[in-house]
């Protein structure tokens, strides 16, 4: 299956990220948001940004900015999806918003439009079962910042079919990802451990037994890690960590997913990381 | 010290403290800033030097410390 024409929904980190992935490897995206400004924001800085990944990556040198601007559409009507061979999507993890775009993209797109969800924790089969295309939606869990990441998980579903799951490896391999392939289960592998992992750090924290930047150079000193539990927050975003930790208990009904009250805490006062440069460092030192 | 020098020193030293930055380290693999402050180097060399950066310009080893900054820069005037 040829996959030339792209369809991403929502324009957040992983939308936008995914989006500037797919132009820089000569796709045509459609991008859709139901916040016009978000978007625009996108429109905006897609040359300079372009321009940022060329100077990480020697194999985007030849690439001319001004004509990838070309290749992307951008919308607030869904309706733009019609002619798109392959659509990921990337809205807020709720059931219900998730649930009410499948279907409705469901009745706007080509019966052989492949669905991808990039979720974070919900089930690729419960999402699957609202379209009646059950075998050609799959789960890709693109890392952040999407650019960079070279491997992702791919989640199949009891109901994915194998030629899903063929077109989707190759898809990947063509914008430069190695895909992992895992079957279905909430959080997958990677959200499963990393969001206990953080939400046992906003626990540490809470009780002192470390501070947060002590927390962070364990696990970078000690582990190797690049990343420490808080610095991984800030950059994912703390209102999803939160959020993906909901759905996690909703789904397990695991109390071990319940999430901390200092995290609860920081999230309500707006500190939603990286994505709106309030992030738990800052929170602590304003508050500490 | 040269003019450029101190402009491209006084740009860094706004973002972060170049106390123990010498001209020749390496700002990246030091971790004296993270790589989204590359992007912001290359926009003073083109606003504020007068510089344009050419696609095949676009390399972090252009921008890596004050003196690669002051050698590519010198090699495009």
């Amino acid at each position: 299956m040829k996959i030339e024409k792209t369809g991403v929904v929502g324009a957040g980190i992983m939308g936008t990220g995914l989006a500037l992935t797919l132009l820089l490897y000569g796709k045509t995206v459609f991008l859709i948001d139901s916040d016009k400004s978000k978007l625009e924001i996108f429109e905006n800085d897609l040359i300079k940004n372009i321009r940022f990944q060329i100077l990480f990556n020697a194999e985007w040198k030849d690439i001319v900015p001004d004509k990838l601007k070309h290749n992307l559409i951008t919308s607030t009507n869904p309706e733009i999806l019609n002619s798109a061979d392959y659509i990921i999507e990337n809205v807020t993890e709720d059931w219900e918003i998730k649930k009410e775009l499948w279907e409705k993209l469901d009745s706007i797109c080509k019966k052989e439009t492949i669905f991808a969800s990039n979720t974070s924790a919900i089930p690729i089969t419960k999402q699957a079962s609202v379209t009646k295309r059950p075998d050609k939606v799959i789960g890709i869990h693109f890392m952040n910042p999407v650019p960079l990441k070279p491997v992702v998980e791919v989640i199949k579903s009891e109901l994915t079919s194998d030629e899903t799951i063929k077109n989707t490896l190759s898809f990947l391999e063509e914008i430069g990802k190695r895909g992992i392939l895992i079957n279905d289960a909430p959080g997958f592998v990677s959200n499963r451990v990393l969001m206990l992992t953080i939400n046992e750090a906003f626990y540490l924290l809470q009780e002192g037994t470390a501070s947060i930047s002590e927390i962070d150079e364990i696990f970078k000193t000690c582990f190797g890690h690049k990343m420490g539990p808080f610095e991984t927050a800030d950059l994912i975003g703390l209102d999803t960590i939160l959020l993906t930790l909901k759905v996690l208990k909703d789904n397990l009904k695991d109390n071990k997913f319940t999430p901390c009250p200092l995290l609860r805490t920081v999230v309500d006062k707006g500190f939603f990381g990286a994505k709106n440069k309030k992030t738990i460092y800052q929170y602590f030192n304003l508050n500490n | 010290m040269n003019e450029l020098k101190k402009k491209i020193k006084l740009f860094i030293s706004e973002k972060i403290d170049i106390t123990n930055l010498a001209d020749t380290d390496d700002m990246f693999k030091q971790g004296f800033v993270n790589s989204l402050f590359a992007m912001e180097l290359v926009m003073f060399v083109e606003n504020e030097i007068g510089v344009k950066v050419e696609n095949k310009d676009l390399m972090l080893d252009n921008f890596r410390s004050v003196c690669a900054i002051e050698k590519f820069i010198m090699s495009k005037k």
